[in-house]
C-alpha cells in the first residue's frame, strides 16, 4: 500500500496506465546499483530518486574535482573534496527522503563486485573505463543480473542493455579491451556536459521499465548518439555464439581484472 | 557501390568491392584496430578481415570502443 504523502508524491507515475499503483509499488520495492557517481551516474541517480526506486546503490571511490562539475550534476561546487557518494546521496535524500541509498565508496574489482552486485535486480554501468565495463558486464553475466551499459566520448555515445542469457551482451560485441591507451580518454579529448546526462538518463529509463516490467528494453540494439549531428542511430546486436563470456564454450567462468584496461579518466589530472 | 555505412547512404567511386580493410582505410576509419564492424546484421571476426568482401547494397556499421562516463 501507498501512504498518502506517496500518493501525492508519485501522483505523475500513477496516472500512467502503464505505472499505477502497482507499478509505483515495484519501483518502491526495486533495488538498482549505479557503478561510478559520475557523468552517468549523477543523473540516473537524481531521476531514480525522485522516481522513487527504492533502494539504489552507489559506488564510487573517488572525490569531488572541480573539473566534474561541468557534467556531474549531483555534485555542487561546496562538495568539491567529498567523497562522490556522499555528495550524491546528500542530493537523493533531499530530492527523496523516502528512500534508502546504499553506498559503496570503493572501486569495484574481481574481488569485490560480486558481493556488492548480489541482491540488485537491475545495474547501471555508469564507469569510465574499460576494466570496469568489462568487469561488470562478466559479474552481471555470470550473476545474471540485467544491466546498462553506456559509454561516451566527445560528442558521442552509446547504450545498450544486456539480459544474460537472452540478449547481446558487452563482449557479444567487443571480445576484449583495447590495449592501455589506444582509445583516448574523456580527460584526454574532453566530453559536452550535456552528452552523459542524455544517456544517464536513458540508463535510468530502463531500470524504470525492467522494474515495472512494461515497454521494449533496449537489448538486441545498441543506441548510437551523436550531439553535434543530433543523430540517434540504432544497430541491432546479435548474440555472438563465440562470445567469450555468454557464448555456447565460453572461456571466461571466473571473475578476473583487466589490468591492461585500466585508464581511469582521471589519472591525468592528479 | 553504394552502401549504408551506420545508417547513412555512402557513395565509394570507381569501386564494385572492397575488403574490410580496404573499406576501413577508404572511408579513414577512426581506430581501424579496434574498431567492431558489423555486416548486413552480423559482427565480422576481426581474423577474417582480410577475406571479407564488401559489395554495393551491403550494410556496414562500425562500432567504436566508448570508454567514458564516470570522470
Ligand atoms: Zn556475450
Amino acid at each position: 500500500m501507498l501512504t498518502e504523502e506517496q500518493i501525492e508524491r508519485y501522483q505523475r507515475h500513477i496516472a500512467l496506465k502503464e505505472v499505477g499503483g502497482k507499478g509505483q509499488r515495484k519501483l518502491l520495492d526495486g533495488r538498482v546499483l549505479i557503478i561510478g557517481a559520475g557523468g552517468l551516474g549523477a543523473p540516473a541517480a537524481l531521476y531514480l530518486a525522485a522516481a522513487g526506486v527504492g533502494t539504489i546503490g552507489l559506488v564510487d571511490a573517488d572525490t569531488v574535482d572541480l573539473t566534474n562539475l561541468q557534467r556531474q550534476v549531483i555534485h555542487f561546487t561546496p562538495d568539491i573534496g567529498k567523497a562522490k557518494v556522499i555528495s550524491a546521496r546528500e542530493k537523493m535524500a533531499a530530492i527523496n527522503p523516502g528512500i534508502e541509498v546504499n553506498t559503496y565508496e570503493e572501486w569495484a574489482h574481481a574481488g569485490n563486485i560480486m558481493g556488492i552486485i548480489i541482491g540488485y535486480d537491475f545495474v547501471i554501468d555508469g564507469t569510465d573505463n574499460f576494466a570496469a565495463k568489462f568487469l561488470i558486464n562478466d559479474a552481471c553475466v555470470l550473476a545474471g543480473i540485467p544491466y546498462s551499459h553506456a559509454g561516451i566520448l566527445r560528442f558521442d555515445g552509446q547504450t545498450i542493455t544486456v539480459k544474460p542469457g537472452e540478449s547481446a551482451c558487452y563482449r557479444c560485441i567487443f571480445p576484449g579491451p583495447p590495449p592501455k591507451d589506444a582509445i583516448p580518454t574523456c580527460s584526454q579529448t574532453g566530453v559536452i556536459g550535456v552528452l552523459p546526462g542524455v544517456l544517464g538518463i536513458i540508463q535510468a529509463t530502463e531500470a524504470i521499465k525492467f522494474l515495472l516490467g512494461k515497454g521494449e528494453l533496449l537489448t538486441g540494439r545498441m543506441l548510437i548518439y551523436n550531439a553535434l549531428e543530433m543523430d540517434f542511430n540504432e544497430v541491432r546486436i546479435n548474440r555472438d555464439p563465440k562470445c567469450p563470456i555468454c557464448g555456447e564454450t565460453p572461456s571466461i567462468l571466473e571473475l578476473k581484472d583487466e589490468v591492461d584496461a585500466v585508464t581511469h579518466c582521471d589519472l591525468g589530472k592528479k | 557501390m553504394h552502401l549504408t555505412v551506420n545508417g547513412k547512404n555512402t557513395v565509394i567511386a570507381d569501386k564494385e568491392s572492397l575488403s574490410i580493410p580496404g573499406l576501413l582505410d577508404e572511408l579513414n576509419v577512426e581506430d581501424p584496430l579496434y574498431v567492431t564492424v558489423e555486416l548486413n546484421g552480423d559482427i565480422m571476426e576481426r581474423i577474417n578481415f582480410d577475406n571479407i568482401v564488401v559489395r554495393d547494397g551491403d550494410e556496414i556499421e562500425f562500432l567504436y570502443f566508448m570508454g567514458g562516463g564516470r570522470g
